[in-house]
This record gives structure tokens, C-alpha cells and sequence, in this order.
């Protein structure tokens, strides 16, 4: 190949679009790293922390997209400090000095400020979609300048959000010129909202394809806008009580009978029993459901629901569904792909469970299953065995014994073998999560079997460090492990320190790694950050030479940029 | 210990809650995990960390209940930090809802029975349930009059400890305050029948059910 244009090398990058492979495509020679990245419009940094703005604008500087992950994955589980860092600012303000083009933000675990989605908001003309995962930091005041100032706005999707409600004003603030809504989802707001002004967005945005209400949003209000939003594909219901007697469920009832294109349901932030018959029209042509915000409906309500839904592909549900229950899932929904069964009671066994049993039936009938949240009771080795027998194709498989290092109740065995099987039968595992009583031995058979595997946790588990070093060195594509309370010690954290630079990130706490083995770690290997979140005041007074002291929780993680300028206090770099 | 003082049980556990340790202060984790030994398989079995009296607590007070009350080591009782791996917008969702039971009592009746008050959306439910439940009673309408002997009059302990008459404020209200009802035969609760029914503050009560 002599002579290759570069406009056809670009034209032909054009159908590239997955960033692993525009990747891969960057290293095959310098014209073509050069083309690549002067065409790359989506840019997705797993780790903030990786990279730097300027990096990100000297590479990419037609970057339209940004994706950006902040805090690690136990912050979801208060593992993390709340001002641990995971900072937007540097990077919207950089944008807004070098992309005036940029559109779209995608935030996963980052703080977000009201200034920042401020400056956001006027900073981008064109500026089309705003997406928080499990951010903090802002309040209604800074989605108020975001409605405001976003002429063209088409996404606002807030997902799990910790935001100060400081009122319902801010839905007020979208012009009436706003038409150009198709996604909206502020579910995750706790305060009220004005329900006329609601109605009138919605009526003006005719493209809406998705809305997902908050609480307080009730029945009347949301028999008004499904009669409105004609092409509505994802319904997330606010409050969802009401007289199956009243006037308003029968409107409720006819408005659902006429909706044809919803495909996916979720919400039901407040629901009573006897309430769900509301929605069995549109049942039928459901292919997502989610009532894993529905506590307080039986068993027997829930089956009934789900025997009208034989096109689910996605179902997130409650235990108090119970075995029964999901053996009617298991005859009824043969088009499932991704199951998520949370517990209703965390703190207590009470009478809403699901056991082996339930998954086991789940197995038998649901072949196309390939992804899996599951939190239950008990586990057995023979039923997971037969779980991996009877599903193949698992991509995702997160298993959550209630309670910490439980045995196989019928053998009192470890759940080794059971475990063993699913890695070894799911050629395709690409995210691992474990528990109940564990020995070394299915590290072991991770490490032998689980080639594919990308994420790993693993809490309670394991006898010594020979556990965590078969999944360090048998698993090649392992791109992140995170690791609470097991006897994993300095010895299998160093034995191969040049793994960790193939990895996004590491996660240790509670474990038997001490401050000298985390500093002979820092030292070795400079292009990682070695952070150890140190949230007790007395260790300021143990003396400097303790190294022998036990890190209660660590962070490594590869980059580009060197120790990190923002961290707090409590955060030391090595 | 041996100690006479008044209170001798508050101060004991007090005391233990400031007994010097070698951790660090603040959340408890599993007992096993101060003395540094590696957790072995005899010693899993061992750990009862969420048996169906874990429950829940932020006050110290009464973990040191179930401390004192209970043999085995209170450590396995206490609360595991980000355990279960659920996001805090679950737990949260997860404790308010569940159920809620309150117990029922009726005059005369020899024993009592439990509703879960979630299980209903309006007074005239409950109280229709109610009606099944203990079914050779009459349980007093209020918006009828007068009363006769055999009917009773619901009434319910809300969380200040006051005896009230069901039916006063809205629903959900009710449901969040109540802690135990107690159908009270019509002779003995002469005292509590109004001049003229609440009929205003039902009918609003009524209307935010169905609403």
C-alpha cells in the first residue's frame, strides 16, 4: 500500500464506530492514528483520573461525546468517602475554552457542581444530551440553567442521583420553544413538581420517546401525558396509587389501552396492591419492566402482572416475587436476557426470599438468559452447577449471598464447585461477582477457566494470597478487581506488579495488605496511582514507621498524569 | 462487675462502649477481622451476621439491647458496612416499604390478630378487612349515627402514644403514625363520639384515596 488518501481512510473510519476497535485502528501506523483521531466524535475515559483534559483535547480535538467515570464501583455501596474527588470541573471547562461543537455528557460517579452545569449550559450552543449516573454535588438551580440555556436539548436523563431539590421550578425554565425534548428522566428527584407546567413540556415535545417521572408525579397527571405523548417507547411511572373503583383508573386504564408503542415500564415509586391491573394493556409488548422500587406487592399480584408479559427481554424485580414466582417467570418470559432480583428486606430474612430454587427454574426456562443480578438466601453447589449446565451464554453473572460466607446449605460445603461450573461451562463471562463460603479453589478455577473475564468482586471469600494470584495471573483480560475483607496480603499484591498496568484499577479493603506493601508498590511501578483512603484520625499520631500497619482501603489505579492534584485530606497518594 | 448504682445496666454497657481498642473508632466490622487472623473455614460457620435478629440500627441503645440479651458475640449482630452491595437509593426504597404490621385488638376478643396496613389504600379497606377478620363484630361506620351497643369504634395508638380516633386525618398520614389499633366496644367509647361527625375531615380523606 503506497499510497493511501487519507479522506478514504477517514470515509472508511466513518463506519468504525465501536472505540475499542478505533483503537486498535490508531495503532497500526502514524497516518492512521493521525486520521483516526481527528475523526474520533465519541471519546469514553473509564477513569477520570487516567487522563487529563488537555490530554483528551490534544488527541481529540474534534471530540463532540464525552463519557467519564469518576468515583470507584464501591462508591455506590458508601465504601468511598463522600468527598473522595471524581471532579467534573476541569474537564467542562477545558471543553467549553476548546469545543464550542460539544454535545453530548455522559457522567458516571462524578461530583457535579450547579456552576458547572451552568457554565455547560451557555458554554455549548449546540448542546444536545446530558446523562447522570449516580452523580452528586447539584441541586434543581443547576437543571433550571440547564432547561434554560439548551436550546436544543434532547436528552436530560438523571439516574440514581443524589440532588438537592430545592424545588419544581426548574421544569419551568425549558422555553416554550423547547420542542426538541426525547428523553427525559428526573425519577430520581424527591421533591414536587409543577404538574401544569409538566403537561404543557410534554404536549410541545412530540419526539419524547422516553420519560420517567419522580414521585410526585401522580395518577391523574400521568393519564394526561400518556394520552399526549403519542411516541413514548419508555414509561417510568411516578406515584402509582389509585382506586381500582375510581374514575381516574378507569382514564388510567383506557389511555394504557391506547398506547401501542410502549416497550418499556419501570417507576412505580409508590404502589399499592391492586393498583398494577392499570397497566395490563400495554403488558403484551412489553420487552423491559422494572418494579425494583415496588416494595409492598405479594407475590401472587406480581405473577399475575408478569403472566401478561410474554415479550420481556429485561426484568428487575423484588424477591417477594419468591421461587414460585419466578417459575412463572421461567415459563412465561422465553425471550429473557437479563434478570435482576433485589431484596426486599436487606437487613432480614423475613418472609420474602428467593432461593437456589428460583434461579435454578429461571435456568430451565429462560435460555437466552446472559445476564444476572441475583440476591437471595441460599446457594448450592448442585444448583449452580445445573445453572451452568442449562445456561451457557452468561456475559454477566453477579451473585449475592444475603448472608456474608454462607456454606452450601445442604452440603456445608464452600460454593467452589458451583462457581467452578458457571466459569467453566460461560466461555463468554465477562463480569464475575461471587459470595458465600469460598476457598482458594475457585480462584483457582477462575483464574484457569474464566478467559473473557473483565470485572471481578469478590467479598468475604478466599484463604490466602494464593487465591488472589491464580486470578492475577490466569485471568489476561482482567480490567478491573475489587476486593473487600478477604486475607489477601502483600505477598499476592506484589508478586506481579506489572499486571496492574494492564488493568483499569484495583480495589483492596479490609484485607491483610499493610502500608509497607502498598509503598513497595507505589515505588515500583510509576505509572500508577497507589491511593490509600485513610478516614481515621489516629493514624495521624501512629508513627511514620509503622508500615507494618494494615491499609483499610486502597486504590490503584494506571495513568497518564501522575498523582492527582484534587485529592482531600484523607486521600494519600503514594 | 458488681455495681450498685442506679442504672447499673445503662452504665455497664456505656462503659463498654468506651472500652479502649486497638481499632480504630467508629463502624464495627466482623469481629474476626481485629485479631488479624486469616479467616478460616471453621471460623466462616462461626459468623451470624444477618439472622432475623440483625436488624438494623443507628442507635447505639439498642444494639446494646440485643448485646446484652443475647449470649453469642454481639459483634456478629452488628450491621456490616456496604453490606448487602446495594445502592443507598435501595435501602432506602426497601425500608419504607416491606410491610406493616400492626396488631389488632378488640374488646372481648380473646386473642389478637395482625394487619399489614400497606396492604390497603383507604380507610373503607382497612376497615372492611377488619370486618372479615373479626366477623360476628360490627365495627362502627362513622359516618352514620348514633351508635348501638354491639358496634365498636376503631381507634389507634400513633406514635406519640395517644390513643385517636381512626379516621380523623389522611390516610397515608395515618398509615406512617399508627402503631396498633384497638376496636373499642361502642358503651365504652360513648366518650369519644363527636357531637357531629368529621364528615369534612373523611370526605377530604376519602378524596385523597382515590386521588
Amino acid at each position: 500500500m503506497n499510497y493511501f488518501p487519507e479522506e478514504v481512510l477517514e470515509h472508511i473510519l466513518d463506519f468504525v464506530t465501536s472505540n475499542k476497535e478505533r483503537n486498535a485502528v490508531s495503532l497500526v501506523c502514524k497516518t492512521w492514528y493521525k486520521v483516526e483521531r481527528e475523526s474520533r466524535y465519541r471519546v469514553f475515559i473509564g477513569n477520570c483520573y487516567a487522563t487529563n483534559p488537555e490530554r483528551l483535547i490534544a488527541r481529540f480535538p474534534r471530540v463532540k461525546s464525552l463519557t467519564l467515570k469518576g468515583k470507584p464501583h464501591f462508591a455506590d455501596f458508601n465504601l468511598v468517602p463522600h468527598d473522595w474527588g471524581g471532579f467534573v470541573d476541569p474537564w467542562i471547562k477545558t471543553l467549553a475554552r476548546a469545543c464550542p461543537g460539544f454535545e453530548e455528557l455522559r457522567l458516571k460517579r462524578m461530583v457535579v457542581s450547579d456552576e458547572i452545569l451552568e457554565l455547560l449550559s451557555k458554554s455549548f450552543v449546540n448542546f444536545k444530551s446530558l446523562v447522570l449516573v449516580s452523580c452528586d454535588g447539584f441541586s434543581t438551580d443547576g437543571l433550571a440553567a440547564i432547561a434554560a440555556n439548551c436550546r436544543y436539548l434532547r436528552e436530560l436523563d438523571l439516574q440514581e442521583n443524589e440532588v438537592d431539590d430545592r424545588s419544581g421550578h426548574w421544569l419551568s425554565c425549558f422555553p416554550e420553544s423547547c420542542t426538541s425534548l426525547v428523553s427525559l428522566n428526573f425519577a430520581c428527584l424527591k421533591g414536587e413538581i409543577n404538574l401544569s407546567v409538566l403537561e404543557r413540556l410534554v404536549a410541545r415535545n412530540p419526539n419524547l420517546r422516553s420519560l420517567r417521572l419522580n414521585r410526585a408525579v401522580p395518577v391523574e397527571t400521568l393519564q394526561k401525558i400518556i394520552t399526549k405523548a403519542h411516541r413514548l417507547v419508555d414509561l417510568g411511572t411516578g406515584s402509582f396509587i389509585h382506586d381500582p373503583k375510581s374514575e381516574t383508573y378507569q382514564k388510567l386504564k383506557n389511555a394504557m389501552s391506547k398506547c401501542e408503542s410502549i416497550r418499556s415500564l419501570s417507576g412505580f415509586l409508590d404502589v399499592a396492591p391492586h393498583c398494577l391491573t392499570a397497566v395490563y394493556p400495554i403488558c403484551p409488548h412489553l420487552t423491559s419492566l422494572n418494579l425494583s422500587y415496588a416494595p409492598g406487592i405479594n407475590s401472587n399480584e406480581l405473577i399475575k402482572l408478569i403472566r401478561h408479559c410474554r415479550k420481556l427481554q429485561r426484568l428487575w424485580i423484588l424477591d417477594c416475587v419468591g421461587d414460585k414466582g419466578l417459575g412463572i417467570v421461567a415459563a412465561t418470559c422465553k425471550e429473557l436476557e437479563e434478570l435482576r432480583v433485589f431484596p426486599s428486606d436487606p437487613f432480614g430474612p423475613g418472609n420474602a426470599a428467593v432461593t437456589e430454587e428460583g434461579l435454578v427454574a429461571i435456568s430451565v426456562g429462560c435460555h437466552k438468559l446472559h445476564s444476572l443480578l441475583y440476591f437471595c438466601q441460599q446457594m448450592t453447589n448442585a444448583a449452580l452447577i445445573t445453572i451452568a449446565k442449562n445456561c451457557p451464554n452468561f456475559i454477566r453473572f453477579r451473585l449475592c449471598i444475603l448472608d456474608p460466607a454462607k456454606p452450601d446449605p445442604d452440603t456445608m460445603d464452600p460454593l467452589d464447585e458451583g462457581f467452578g461450573a458457571i466459569v467453566q461451562s460461560c466461555k463468554r463471562l465477562r463480569r464475575l461477582s461471587i459470595s458465600g463460603l469460598l476457598s482458594d479453589k475457585v480462584f483457582l478455577y477462575i483464574g484457569t477457566y474464566a478467559e473473557q473475564l473483565e470485572m471481578l468482586s469478590i467479598a468475604f471469600a478466599g484463604e490466602s494470597d494464593k487465591a488472589m494470584l491464580y486470578v492475577l495471573n490466569g485471568c489476561k483480560k482482567l480490567r478491573k478487581l475489587e476486593i473487600r475483607d478477604c486475607p489477601f496480603g502483600n505477598m499476592a499484591l506484589l508478586a506481579d506488579v506489572g499486571k496492574y498496568e494492564t488493568m483499569r484499577s484495583l480495589w483492596m479493603s479490609s484485607c491483610e495488605v499493610t502500608l509497607q506493601g502498598c509503598k513497595t508498590l507505589a515505588r515500583l511501578m510509576p505509572k500508577l496511582n497507589v491511593e490509600i483512603i485513610n478516614e481515621n484520625d489516629l493514624w495521624d499520631e501512629i508513627p511514620a514507621d509503622d508500615d507494618r500497619k494494615k491499609v483499610e482501603k486502597m486504590y490503584l489505579y494506571r495513568t497518564l498524569v501522575g498523582p492527582r492534584q484534587d485529592a482531600p485530606g484523607f486521600v494519600w497518594t503514594l | 462487675m458488681v455495681n450498685h448504682f442506679p442504672g447499673f445496666e445503662t452504665f455497664a454497657m456505656d462503659f463498654k462502649e468506651t472500652e479502649l481498642t486497638l481499632g480504630p473508632p467508629g463502624e464495627f466490622r466482623v469481629s474476626g477481622r481485629k485479631s488479624g487472623k486469616k479467616r478460616g473455614f471453621p471460623e466462616m460457620l462461626d459468623l451470624n451476621l444477618s439472622g432475623p435478629n440483625g436488624r438494623r440500627n443507628d442507635s447505639g441503645a439498642q444494639l446494646e439491647q440485643e448485646a446484652s440479651s443475647s449470649p453469642k458475640s454481639p459483634a456478629a449482630k452488628e450491621q456490616l458496612v456496604g453490606w448487602p452491595p446495594l445502592r443507598a437509593s435501595r435501602k432506602n426504597a426497601m425500608r419504607s416499604g416491606g410491610s406493616n404490621y400492626v396488631k389488632v385488638a378488640v374488646d372481648g376478643a380473646p386473642y389478637l390478630r395482625k394487619v399489614d396496613l400497606q396492604m390497603y389504600i383507604s380507610y373503607e379497606q382497612l376497615l372492611k378487612a377488619l370486618e372479615d377478620m373479626f366477623c360476628y363484630f360490627t365495627i362502627r361506620n362513622y359516618f352514620m349515627e348514633p351508635m348501638n351497643g354491639y358496634e365498636y369504634v376503631p381507634t389507634y395508638e400513633d406514635k406519640d402514644g395517644d390513643w385517636m380516633m381512626v379516621g380523623d386525618v389522611p390516610w397515608k398520614i395515618f398509615v406512617e403514625s399508627c402503631k396498633r389499633i384497638r376496636l373499642m366496644k361502642g358503651s365504652e367509647a360513648a366518650g369519644l363520639e363527636p357531637r357531629t361527625p368529621p364528615q369534612n375531615a373523611v370526605m377530604e380523606a376519602a378524596e385523597e384515596d382515590s386521588g
